[in-house]
């Protein structure tokens, strides 16, 4: 007989935190609460697969088969004022990374590259605290330009916090999703960010929201947080109900406050998804920054069938992913169909 | 063009240089060269979803095939 069912047989309740999932997140499709993500959390090796299992069947039964691929391009990197700890384009922080601007062909080109991989989103980020008149009009350019180029992709940004008439200047450029990452839990964010606030954060994903764009928010794991702060983390995600989570795992980056943090272990990484697609059974989970690092190529798989339906394929903003070829075709293998263009107008 | 004398993960003089102990050599597969080869000059670099490219103000610049 397994604990749980011990547990059954003996209160006549199911008290096992699967079981629960299984009919709060799974039949109902209600997410599951701080306290139960973090007993999600706390669950121990020996449950990992069933947990795994669990979050799949959650993905498959509220999202469907579909995985949204997206590529991503730096249009500004380096020279960021903030002091964002985990980051290597801060300019607060000895790294080597050094300022650049894309220019507009250069822009137009990564793009025609994300779609040629059949990706349906082309995210433009730029390391800012917040965008200057000549960054939105270079980014206005670069969308005229992609479209004049007969490129039809969905186009996301990341620019930073936003004023309500930048928002309103996005929107009518016809930018669909805005990515803005609360990172981490509210109570350890002054502990990773000092320069700005989890609230300022808020504020811009409030207005993103309002004015009819997709919200995207997530943010890495393993920068220092308690397993409690991970759960809280999820929690408040799931308050915040964006259309996408963005779930990265520290890179300790040279010449950064975090360059000799640990790699999340990949077990506990696992679990760590898992936990938010139990926390959030609708929107898409993406797989970013970091999973090759932390997951390599077996644990990428576990993760695409651990509650993942969404991946960036290609490069990152600084760091080197793995080939898109390679991951469109472990999709492929895991008969994952990729998201159509047709899909998501 | 110069030997090449310097690790591009770190800029330390390979002479010198202990792979094992340099974190941007142990993930060469995730990493672009971030210092010239040639003068240890931090480069310019450009990330793309296929590639990157490198840019030394005294060498020029390199790019991934």
């Amino acid at each position: 007989m397994t604990a749980a069912a011990e547990r059954v047989e003996t209160t006549g309740t199911d008290t096992d935190i699967l079981a629960i999932a299984r009919e709060q997140v799974l039949e109902r499709g209600e997410g599951l609460s701080e306290q139960q993500i973090l007993e999600v959390l706390r669950l121990g090796d020996d449950r990992l697969t069933e947990l795994l299992e669990l979050a799949h069947a959650v993905r498959m039964r509220w999202c469907g088969p579909e995985v949204e691929v997206e590529g991503i391009i730096s249009l500004k990197t380096g020279g960021c004022p903030e002091d964002c700890h985990f980051c290597s384009q801060s300019g607060r922080f000895p790294t080597p990374v050094r300022s650049a601007w894309l220019d507009i062909p250069g822009l137009v080109r990564s793009a025609r590259e994300t779609r040629e991989t059949g990706a349906t989103e082309f995210c433009i980020v730029a390391a800012v605290r917040g965008p200057d008149k000549r960054l939105l009009s270079q980014v206005r350019e670069g969308i005229k330009a992609i479209r004049e180029d007969g490129n039809d992709i969905q186009i996301a940004c990341s620019l930073g916090m936003l004023t309500q008439a930048q928002v309103d200047e996005l929107v009518e450029m016809g930018v669909h999703r805005y990515n803005h990452n609360l990172e981490t839990a509210r109570s350890h964010f002054p502990n990773v960010v000092t320069s700005h606030t989890w609230e300022e954060r808020w504020e811009t994903l409030r207005m993103v929201r309002a004015a009819g764009m997709e919200v995207c928010c997530g943010g890495i794991i393993g920068m220092g947080e308690t397993v409690e702060q991970r759960a809280e983390f999820a929690a408040q995600l799931a308050e915040l109900g964006p259309d996408e989570c963005t779930m990265n795992f520290l890179i300790p980056q040279p010449g950064t406050p975090y360059e000799n943090y640990d790699v999340v272990e990949g077990k506990d990484a696992l679990r760590t998804v898992a936990a938010f697609r139990l926390a959030m059974p609708r929107p898409l989970i993406r797989f970013s920054g970091g999973r090759e690092l932390t997951f390599g190529d077996l644990g990428t798989e576990q993760g695409m069938l651990g509650g993942v339906n969404a991946i960036i394929v290609g490069n990152y903003l600084t760091n080197l992913g793995r080939p898109a070829a390679r991951d469109l075709q472990m999709l492929d293998e895991l008969n994952m169909p990729v998201k159509a263009l047709s899909d998501s107008l | 063009m110069d030997e090449q004398v310097y690790c591009g993960f770190c800029g330390q003089e390979l002479t010198a240089h202990d792979l094992a102990g340099c974190v941007g050599a142990r993930r060469a597969a995730m990493e672009p060269p971030r210092y010239c080869a040639h003068c240890a000059r931090r480069m310019v670099v450009q990330v793309t979803p296929t590639g990157w490219s490198a840019r030394c103000s005294r060498h020029g610049e390199v790019a991934s095939g």
